[in-house]
């Protein structure tokens, strides 16, 4: 099986995802979600925090930018196009387009310039005829999750054939490519279940093994709850890393975070003679002289 | 033990999640003669008061409030039935349920623990519960207080659609309706018209007690 590339571009740079790739940080903070602040000003119209926390996600090092402007009682379409064209007015990294409202996503698409990554879509028979289509339309790649109507599923057999349900939908049905379907194989809290990591180490050694597809996450849902949430997720992620998670929704302002992913990816032979860690080093060295 | 010990004990072992002793406890509390209602309102709510103001303060995380609610829940299984037989009311009766479209449940889960730990009967009803299944466990069970969880922006909008259908079996006014869930906000559900929302688990035993004291002190039971 060769190795699956998921290609993500904006209109002057490409970003690939793929097991033989160093991992893709997606930033996850353009996203008004817990920030009271924030939503209440961009119901007031006013998108301009953004251009900061644009900013912090880029320093940081993320490769890829999650956009998602869910506020309650807003027209959240037209507000994801607004954001979606701000963004790309400040950096030229890919975009993730995040939202669970199907005509969000749609005018997400419609405004950006490349090849996106979609957030996302489940294994319910609505939202695939939903969501497909679009992504197929504007040439996306789309992030699903193996849940359904039902439940989000607790065990590594359920998740995986629900994993198998979307790649046969969206590749048969849809003519979906499957470097373009990146898995989302479901990181929960560690604080609620004390075992919940070690399924999700699975659905992903499995999906890897079984399917070779991409994998992503939304890595600090992990250690919701949890004292020193830093600490822990820079000893998930080059975990996660291992199980063949190749790349995750994560914030890219925590060094500590971020340094452990660059670190992973020299071990797990994906930073060749470590060279991007040694350039890290000077450049760092360089910026403290 | 003496019973104060017991009472102690009790409190001390719910606090760290003790399950196992915190059961054995309240056998040699009934071997002793002790009254179920002392166990309950005088060393296990107090206990999970304290782990609420603990988590508040930022003292106590997630798991510790998970295995303290866990600990108290198995004591309350065995008390459950003699409390009934002593006819003590409970504080309250909370029914809850993930609304329809939605499966998401950690959070609930976690509201349920610490309600339960307060003293509270509650009635989960579990994910993707219809408009009309809140109308029909409501004819049924009676709760003085309804909860809706939506993790979703795209599954929020059913706080209304439960709202209008309790409005349409004529039993908004009989029942308090709280909202919640991560990207719920007081705004969002003052905008649907819920009587309370609350942000975490510990907010949401104080809110449902408040608002339970507001109603009965409009109206005289």
């Amino acid at each position: 099986m060769s190795t699956l590339h998921t290609v993500l571009r904006s209109a002057s740079k490409e970003v690939v995802i793929g097991h033989d790739q160093r991992f893709c940080l997606i930033g996850e903070r353009i996203n008004p979600t817990g920030r009271r602040i924030f939503q209440e000003q961009l119901r007031a119209g006013d998108l301009s925090a953004i251009e900061r926390d644009v900013k912090a996600q880029v320093e940081g090092g993320a490769d890829v930018l999650d956009v998602n402007m869910g506020v309650p009682l807003t027209d959240e379409p037209e507000l994801l196009a607004q954001a979606i064209r701000m963004v790309q007015s400040l950096t030229d990294l890919p975009v993730c387009i995040d939202s669970s409202v199907v005509e969000a996503l749609e005018a997400g698409l419609s405004a950006y310039e490349g090849r996106a990554l979609v957030n996302s879509v489940t294994a319910e028979d609505e939202r695939l005829a939903a969501v497909l289509p679009l992504v197929k339309k504007h040439d996306a790649a789309i992030i699903a999750l193996p849940n359904d109507e039902d439940e989000i599923p607790m065990a590594a057999d359920k998740r995986l054939d629900l994993t198998a349900k979307i790649i046969r939908v969206a590749t048969e049905e849809y003519g979906i490519a499957k470097a373009d379907i990146v898995i989302d194989p479901l990181a929960m809290p560690i604080g609620a279940d004390t075992t919940t990591s070690l399924v999700t180490f699975e659905t992903m050694r499995r999906i890897r093994d079984e399917h070779g597809v991409n994998m992503t996450c939304g890595a600090s849902n992990t250690s919701f709850g949890m004292p020193d949430r830093h600490t822990l997720g820079a000893a998930w992620l080059p975990m996660a890393m291992t199980a063949g998670l190749t790349s995750a929704i994560m914030d890219a302002r925590t060094p500590q975070i971020v340094d452990a992913v660059k670190a992973a990816d020299v071990f797990l032979g994906h930073d060749e003679w470590g060279m991007a860690w040694i350039a890290a080093h000077r450049a760092k060295a360089a910026a403290t002289t | 033990m003496t019973p104060e010990e017991i009472l102690q004990g009790l409190y001390d072992e719910t606090l760290v999640g003790n399950g196992p002793r915190v059961l054995e406890l309240t056998e040699e509390g009934l071997a002793l003669q002790m009254e179920p209602q002392t166990l309950l309102f005088d060393a296990l709510i107090p206990s999970l008061e304290e782990v609420g103001a603990r988590f508040e303060r930022g003292d106590f995380f997630v798991p510790e409030m998970l295995i303290a609610g866990r600990a108290m829940a198995g004591a309350m299984e065995r008390l459950r039935p003699l409390l009934a037989e002593t006819g003590v009311a409970t504080v309250g009766k909370f029914l809850m349920g993930t609304v329809k479209g939605d499966v998401h449940d950690i959070g609930k889960n976690l509201v349920n623990i610490m309600l339960e730990g307060a003293g509270f009967e509650v009635i989960d009803l579990g994910v993707q519960v219809a408009p009309e299944k809140f109308v029909a466990a409501i004819e049924e069970h009676q709760p003085d207080i309804v909860g809706f969880s939506a993790f979703l922006t795209t599954t929020m909008p059913m706080f209304k659609a439960n709202i209008n259908a309790l409005e349409k079996a004529g039993l908004r006014d009989s029942v308090v309706v709280m909202v919640g869930g991560a990207p719920v906000t007081q705004e969002y559900a003052d905008a649907v018209g819920a009587d309370g929302y609350a942000a975490d688990a510990s907010a949401t035993v104080k809110k449902a007690k408040a608002l339970l004291d507001e109603r009965r002190a409009k109206v005289p039971a």
